[in-house]
């Protein structure tokens, strides 16, 4: 079989750390399968382990009850208990609606043709300190490596050098910036960022914006207000809508994709520092829950580290055999 | 959203009512509710066995099993447990260091260890000291200048070197402070993953540079179950000797921190609740247990009660509780007290217990409502409010039109009065952890030894299906 660049990607970022798990895990498969090819039910250590696996991938009790049940019921059949896991892992991510036009918009548009479509607007949302400003970076690297001609709108005034950061950002991946002084009404960046975006033909149009806590009510009714004057600059935008998940999260990465959801129309996720020990297995009970595609994941602070998500990879890197 | 560790304990034991007797299967019950609520607080699960087994060994104690409010019982036990964990401490830096005092701040990327850097100088200021801060963060884009503005707005003064190598700025710092009568260095560090070799080296050469006698390890409230393993290998790589749990502002169940305190073993310092620079607290033990059995944050009640309800008449108020004297005018003046504590809604939710109260009664009393049952009582005479049981017809009658109100309205109200004298006094009794009489609880004796204790289900060899975690659906 061929060599496949971004499988390595991630393989090498989940490597490090994973393979105690990925041992336990064969350990717990071989038990399992030498049982179940003789027509019994898992046993009770057996349950243990794979809930303890799941939960330690911070899956969460909900979503790995779903999925022991589901496995365990299914068991005697005599199937891989390998492949009945990941099976109903993919069949999660399988039920996510099928992911829609790309941050990047439809191959082959230019938008500089005088009558082409308005500039895609993808607005990045999320809690304090899950990478929002290195992933707007990242992704504008990777746009702009695929041909694209993005921008980059640093419209978080608030958290101190945060539009110095997303400047260096923009200078490294050579895209253009549009940003205000600090304290600036983070509204009028954005509309300025968009106006300045279409006149110069760039698209995408990525916005940085600050973290905040979906706790804080007047906080997310600014996202809303963010959403209302992009929409006045560009009808139909933003056009999409990303939320960064820091993969060490817990259970409150779920509370936190239902809270910006209902706040600011979350369309896809972002998952960042899978090159941690984390697994961010509670994207998998987003996925179950609110039906939210996770489009990129982080692995690394450099440039290149942003690979797009594909839940296939994704379990078979959790569940690989050897590596 | 989570349905709180303490509903849970309560809802465990709510099923055998009318029962006689408690046996261990009831306990087994509760416990795999705490189980499932600490595992849903994101503590890590190893974390959970541990401290279900030593919960388990208290709870089949005859004490609990005999008792008549074991729900009460249990949630006391898991309260007392956690705090045992939390240890008894005070927050803050450690007590004897040379002069000047170094402090690190450590941990993984974006736990807010540069926040932190800026709100713990404005502390230390606030204690009259004279801090000094530097950024060894030289990857991050525009780290040293995050730094520098929280310098400025702070007014802390930032050592800013031309070097760019994270050692010799550390150390250029402590020989600035040394030089100019700064009393404590912050060293701000780097976000690093714990599995880095070459950045944790790093780090340890900075420690190593400027011998901190504080070393905070950064933690960020929502972690999961990855928290003790960075955790831990920041200590074992450095020495950690207090974290800093940052982002408590938000709705995390702090899960978290009973992991890291767990693994590494050192008190909780500092919490961060806030982004500015003014948000930092110390830790008090009290509130995060508080947090995570979901019974409310105790001691805001407490110190908001305080201001708001007489000394002396909070111990006649207690005194009576116990005899069950409380009165229609007792109830009036709590009324009175709780307008001023604020807004009914945030007060109920504060008190221990009603949590779940506020909960089940999903008519919320409103203002308006509250003015209602004032009237009612402003139109009972003193002898009715000293004593509800002379009400008759005729007197209820009169109340309501008295104060323009209906009977069944006063009628309700007195059903809702007698129904809280019972809750108050079961309270009362000794049952509600951390407040009041509940406190004053005499230790239980320990009647099994540990060990002894029967196992509940799951932990058998038997061929079940179920797991020991409980999670598996029942068809
Ligand atoms: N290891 C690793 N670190 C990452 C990744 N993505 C971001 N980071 C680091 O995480 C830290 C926070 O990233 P930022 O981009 O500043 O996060 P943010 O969401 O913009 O933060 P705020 O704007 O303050 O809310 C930085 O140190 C980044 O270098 C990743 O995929 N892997
Ligand atoms: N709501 C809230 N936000 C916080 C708190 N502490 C820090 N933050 C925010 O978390 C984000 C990250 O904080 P930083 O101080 O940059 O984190 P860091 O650990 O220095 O990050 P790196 O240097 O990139 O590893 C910022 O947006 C801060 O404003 C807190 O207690 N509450
Ligand atoms: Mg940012
Ligand atoms: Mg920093």
């Amino acid at each position: 079989m061929g060599h496949v660049p971004i499988l390595d990607r991630l393989r090498d970022g989940l490597t490090r750390t994973k393979r105690r798990l990925v041992d336990r895990f064969d350990e717990i498969v071989r038990r399992a399968d030498g049982q179940t090819s003789g027509g019994d039910a898992i046993d009770v250590d057996t349950v243990e382990a794979l809930e303890e696996l799941l939960l330690s991938a911070d899956v969460g009790v909900a979503a790995t009850g779903r999925i022991v049940s589901a496995v365990a019921g299914r068991a005697r059949h005599g199937e891989s208990l390998r492949d009945l896991v990941k099976g109903e892992i993919l069949e999660i991510f399988g039920a996510v609606a099928p992911v829609a036009p790309g941050v990047g918009g439809r191959e082959g548009e230019d938008p500089r043709q005088s009558n082409g479509p308005p500039s895609r607007v993808v607005l990045v949302v999320g809690v304090n300190g899950t990478g929002k400003t290195t992933t707007v970076g990242k992704l504008a690297n990777l746009l702009k490596a695929s041909g694209k001609r993005p921008l980059v709108c640093a419209a978080d005034t608030f958290r101190a050098a945060a539009v110095e950061q997303l400047a260096i950002w923009a200078e490294r991946a050579d895209v253009e910036i549009i940003r205000s002084g600090d304290g600036a009404d983070p509204a009028a960046v954005v509309f300025d960022a968009i106006q300045a975006g279409q006149a110069r033909g760039c698209d995408p149009i990525l916005i940085d914006t600050a973290g905040r806590l979906h706790t804080r009510a007047n906080l997310m009714s600014e996202l809303d207000k963010i959403r209302r004057v992009a929409w006045r600059a560009s009808e139909g935008a933003p056009h999409e809508v990303l939320l960064v998940l820091d993969a060490t999260v817990g259970q409150n990465g779920l509370t936190q994709a239902r809270e910006f959801t209902s706040a600011a129309g979350v369309t896809g996720v972002v998952l960042t520092k899978l090159d941690g020990t984390a697994k961010g297995g509670v994207a998998v009970a987003i996925a179950h829950d609110l039906k939210l595609p996770i489009r990129y994941v982080g692995i690394g602070e450099g440039m290149e580290d942003l690979i797009p998500f594909s839940p296939q990879e994704y379990v078979d890197a959790l569940f690989q055999q050897q590596w | 959203m989570f349905e709180s560790l303490s509903t849970r304990i309560q809802g465990a034991f709510k099923t055998l009512r009318g029962e006689v007797r408690l046996t261990p299967d009831h306990v087994e019950a509760a416990l795999r509710e705490i189980r499932l609520a600490l595992l849903e607080a994101d503590v890590n699960f190893k974390v959970v066995k541990a401290f279900i087994d030593r919960v388990r060994d208290r709870a089949m104690d005859q004490a609990v099993l005999r008792s008549l409010t074991p729900g009460q019982q249990v949630i006391k036990l898991v309260r007392d447990e956690l705090l045992a964990l939390f240890g008894d401490t005070e927050g803050g830096l450690t007590k004897d260091a040379p002069t000047p005092r170094v402090v690190l701040l450590l941990g993984l990327q974006g736990a807010g260890k540069t926040t932190t850097s800026g709100k713990l100088a404005k502390w230390l200021v606030r204690q009259g000291r004279h801090p000094l801060m530097v950024s060894t963060d030289v990857r991050r884009p525009a780290a040293v200048e995050q730094l520098s503005v929280l310098g400025r707005k702070a007014d802390i003064r930032v050592h800013a070197p031309e070097t760019m190598d994270p050692v010799a700025r550390a150390s250029g710092a402590l020989a600035e402070a040394k030089a100019m009568g700064f009393d404590t260095v912050i060293v701000d560090t780097a976000g690093r993953l714990h599995i880095d070799d070459d950045l944790m080296g790093e780090l340890q050469a900075i420690s190593d540079a400027v011998h901190p006698s504080d070393l905070l390890y950064v933690a960020d409230a929502m972690t999961g179950q990855d928290a003790i393993k960075s955790a831990g290998e920041f200590h074992r790589r450095v020495g950690v000797t207090g974290v800093v749990l940052t982002k408590l502002d938000g709705d995390a169940r702090g899960g978290a921190a009973l992991s890291v305190v767990s693994v590494v073993g050192v008190p909780i310092a500092f919490v961060g609740s806030g982004e500015q620079l003014e948000d930092l607290e110390l830790f008090h033990p009290d509130r995060i247990v508080s947090r995570m059995l979901g019974m409310g944050d105790m001691l805001s009640l407490i110190e908001k009660a305080e201001q708001a309800i007489d000394k002396d008449e909070a111990a006649q108020l207690e005194e009576k509780l116990r005899k069950n004297e409380f009165t229609l005018d007792d109830f009036r003046s709590q009324l009175k007290a709780l307008k001023r504590m604020g807004p009914l809604e945030s007060v109920l939710g504060m008190i221990p217990g009603l949590g779940d109260l506020k909960q089940a009664a999903e008519h919320k009393p409103d203002e308006k409502q509250l003015g209602r049952v004032e009237a009612i009582l402003s139109s009972m005479t003193a002898d009715e409010r000293r004593d509800h049981s002379v009400m008759n017809g005729s007197r209820r009658k009169r109340i309501a039109a008295g104060s323009g109100t209906s009977v069944e309205d006063v009628n309700r109200l007195l059903k809702q009065f007698t129904e809280m004298r019972r809750m108050l006094q079961t309270m009362g009794r000794g049952g509600m952890p951390g407040a009041g009489a509940g406190m004053k609880l005499p230790k239980m004796a320990h009647g099994l030894r540990p060990g002894s204790a029967p196992r509940g289900a799951g932990s058998g060899k038997k061929r079940k299906k179920g797991g020991p975690w409980g999670l598996m659906r029942t068809r």
